[in-house]
C-alpha cells in the first residue's frame, strides 16, 4: 500500500498557487455568500424589530452594491486566515511565469505573495501591523495566518477566510472543567455570545471548538466558520447542541446590530475532538454577517 | 427619520432621542484607534489640533482605498469601545458627535451627559452602502497611519441612529429587554 501512494507525486506550480490565492482574496471579501445571504433574506420574515428589518435590508443592499461595483463588503478586509489541506504527495515546484519574472519560493511564501497581490490590486485594506507593540503597518496585509493539514494522497485544497476584528475581539476560551459537562459549555458559549453583544456587528456566525487542548479548540472554532451555515455537524448530539444554542442565542434579545430584536445570530458551527481526562477546552470564535470564506482545490 | 446638518450644535443635539434614525449631511472627520492617541498626545503637548473640535462629528472608520475616481473605498464603523479611553478628553473640547457601533463605557457616557454629546451607531458591515453617502475624502493629518489616517469627509444623508442619546438613555439597553426571552 506504501509503495501505490508514493507512485503519485504531483507537482503543482507556485505560480498557480499564488494565481488562486490572489483572485479568492478579492472575491470573498466582494461576494457575500449565499448561505449567509439567504439566511439574511429568510430572517426579515422572523425579525419583528421594525429598526432590524431596516438593518437587514441595509445588509442586503449592501451585498448588491459591493458584488456590483466590485468593492468590499466590509471595510475590514480581516487578516487572511488559510486552512491549507496537502496531500502528502503533493510536490510544490517553482517555476517560470514569463522570461524575466522567476517565482521561487516555499508554500508560504507563495501564500504570502497571493495575499499581497490580492489585497493591492483588489484595492482591500491593508490592516495587519508588523509587531503587537510596534504596530507598523506592513503595507500588503502579509503575513497571513496559515494552518497546515498534511493529509493523504495527491489533493491541495486551500480555503481562505478574511477574519475581521471587531467580532474577532469578542472571541473567548474557557477551560472548564469535565464535571462542568455539556451544560457548563452551553452556559460559556452564550456568555460569550451575550457579551459580544452590539460589537460584533450582529446577526453573529458562530465557530465553537469543544475538546483537544488550548490551542487545538482555537483552532476547531475558527475552522468551524469555514463550513457553510446551512450545513450541521454530522455527529447527531453536537447538530442537535448547534440547535439548541442557536434558539438560546436568538432569545437574547441583542437583535441586528444590537439594537434589540429576535435576530442575533445566524448560524451556529460546532467542531469537536478528543480531550483529557482532567479537561474540557471550549474556544468561541465571534464572527460577523460578514462572514466570508472561499476555497479552492488545485 | 430625522435629518440634520453640521455643524452639530447642543441645540441639534438636544432635539435626538435614543432611537431615532437620522440622516446626516455635512462634514466629519474620520479618527480610529492609532489618530485617537496622536490627538491626545497633541493636547497633552498643547499643540494645535488639526481640526476644530468644537460641534463636530467623529466618525470611526477605517476605510479600504479607494479605486481610481472613486471618492473613498468600503467604509463602515469599527467597534467603539477601543475609543472609550480617550472619548472624555475629546468630548472636554467640544465634540458633539460620535459614530461607531458597539457598547461605549460608563464613563464615557457620564461625560457625554455633562458636555451634551451624543454617540449614534451606523450599521456595521453596511460599508459600500455608507461610502455612496460620501460625496469627499480629504487626508488632513496623519498620513502615515494608512487607512486610520485623520480624514475630513463631506457626507450626505448619511445613515445612522441614536445609540446614546445626551441624556445618557442607551437603545441597546432598552431594546434588547423587550426582546429578551427567559426560559
Amino acid at each position: 500500500m506504501i509503495e501505490k501512494s508514493f507512485d503519485h507525486i504531483r507537482s503543482v506550480n507556485l505560480s498557480k498557487i499564488i494565481e488562486a490565492i490572489k483572485e479568492m482574496t478579492i472575491s470573498a471579501n466582494y461576494n457575500l455568500n449565499n448561505d449567509i445571504r439567504s439566511s439574511l433574506k429568510k430572517s426579515i420574515e422572523i425579525e419583528e424589530s421594525k429598526t432590524g428589518i431596516n438593518i437587514i435590508n441595509q445588509l442586503l443592499t449592501n451585498a448588491d452594491i459591493a458584488s456590483n461595483q466590485k468593492m468590499p463588503i466590509c471595510q475590514d478586509t480581516g487578516m487572511a486566515v488559510f486552512f491549507v489541506e496537502i496531500g502528502q504527495n503533493v510536490h510544490i515546484i517553482n517555476d517560470i511565469k514569463n522570461s524575466n519574472n522567476i517565482i521561487k519560493g516555499t508554500l508560504e511564501e507563495g501564500i504570502n505573495e497571493g495575499v499581497r497581490q490580492g489585497y493591492t490590486e483588489g484595492y482591500l485594506r491593508k490592516s495587519v501591523v508588523n509587531d503587537p507593540f510596534e504596530r507598523i503597518n506592513t503595507g500588503d496585509n502579509t503575513p497571513a495566518i496559515i494552518h497546515y493539514d498534511i493529509i493523504a494522497g495527491d489533493s491541495l485544497k486551500i480555503s481562505f477566510a478574511p477574519k475581521g476584528f471587531g467580532s474577532e475581539n469578542m472571541s473567548r476560551i474557557y477551560m472548564i472543567k469535565p464535571g462542568d459537562g455539556i451544560e457548563g459549555a452551553k452556559k460559556v458559549i452564550l456568555e460569550a455570545i451575550d457579551a459580544a453583544g452590539p460589537n460584533a456587528c450582529p446577526p453573529m456566525v458562530i465557530g465553537i471548538g469543544i475538546g483537544g487542548s488550548f490551542e487545538k479548540a482555537a483552532i476547531l472554532a475558527k475552522k468551524a466558520l469555514f463550513r457553510s451555515i446551512n450545513e450541521s455537524s454530522k455527529i447527531p448530539y453536537v447538530k442537535d447542541l448547534e440547535e439548541e444554542l442557536l434558539q438560546k442565542a436568538n432569545n437574547l434579545g441583542i437583535g441586528p446590530q444590537g439594537m434589540g430584536g429576535r435576530i442575533t445570530v445566524l448560524g451556529i458551527n460546532i467542531l469537536t475532538y478528543p480531550t483529557h481526562i482532567a479537561g474540557l477546552p471550549v474556544a468561541i470564535n465571534i464572527s460577523c454577517h460578514a462572514t466570508r470564506h472561499a476555497e479552492v482545490n488545485l | 427619520m430625522i435629518k440634520i446638518e453640521t455643524p452639530l450644535t447642543i441645540d441639534k443635539v438636544k432635539c435626538l432621542k435614543a432611537g431615532d434614525e437620522v440622516l446626516i449631511t455635512g462634514t466629519m472627520y474620520t479618527l480610529r484607534d492609532a489618530g485617537h492617541m496622536r490627538v491626545i498626545e497633541q493636547i497633552n503637548k498643547d499643540e494645535k489640533l488639526p481640526f476644530d473640535m468644537k460641534n463636530s462629528i467623529i466618525y470611526y472608520v477605517g476605510p479600504s482605498p479607494a479605486k481610481l475616481g472613486a471618492v473613498i473605498g468600503s467604509a463602515g464603523p469599527t467597534t467603539s469601545y477601543r475609543m472609550d479611553e480617550f472619548t472624555p478628553a475629546l468630548l472636554e473640547l467640544g465634540l458633539k458627535g460620535m459614530i461607531g457601533k458597539g457598547a461605549r463605557n460608563k464613563e464615557v457616557i457620564q461625560s457625554m451627559v455633562k458636555n451634551t454629546a451624543v454617540y449614534f451607531g451606523a450599521v456595521g458591515g453596511a460599508a459600500a452602502l455608507l461610502a455612496s453617502c460620501i460625496k469627499s475624502s480629504e487626508i488632513i493629518a496623519y498620513e502615515d497611519l494608512g487607512p486610520e489616517a485623520l480624514r475630513k469627509l463631506y457626507v450626505e444623508d448619511f445613515p445612522v441612529i441614536v445609540v446614546i442619546d445626551s441624556l445618557g438613555k442607551n437603545i441597546y439597553e432598552i431594546e434588547k429587554e423587550k426582546y429578551k426571552i427567559v426560559e
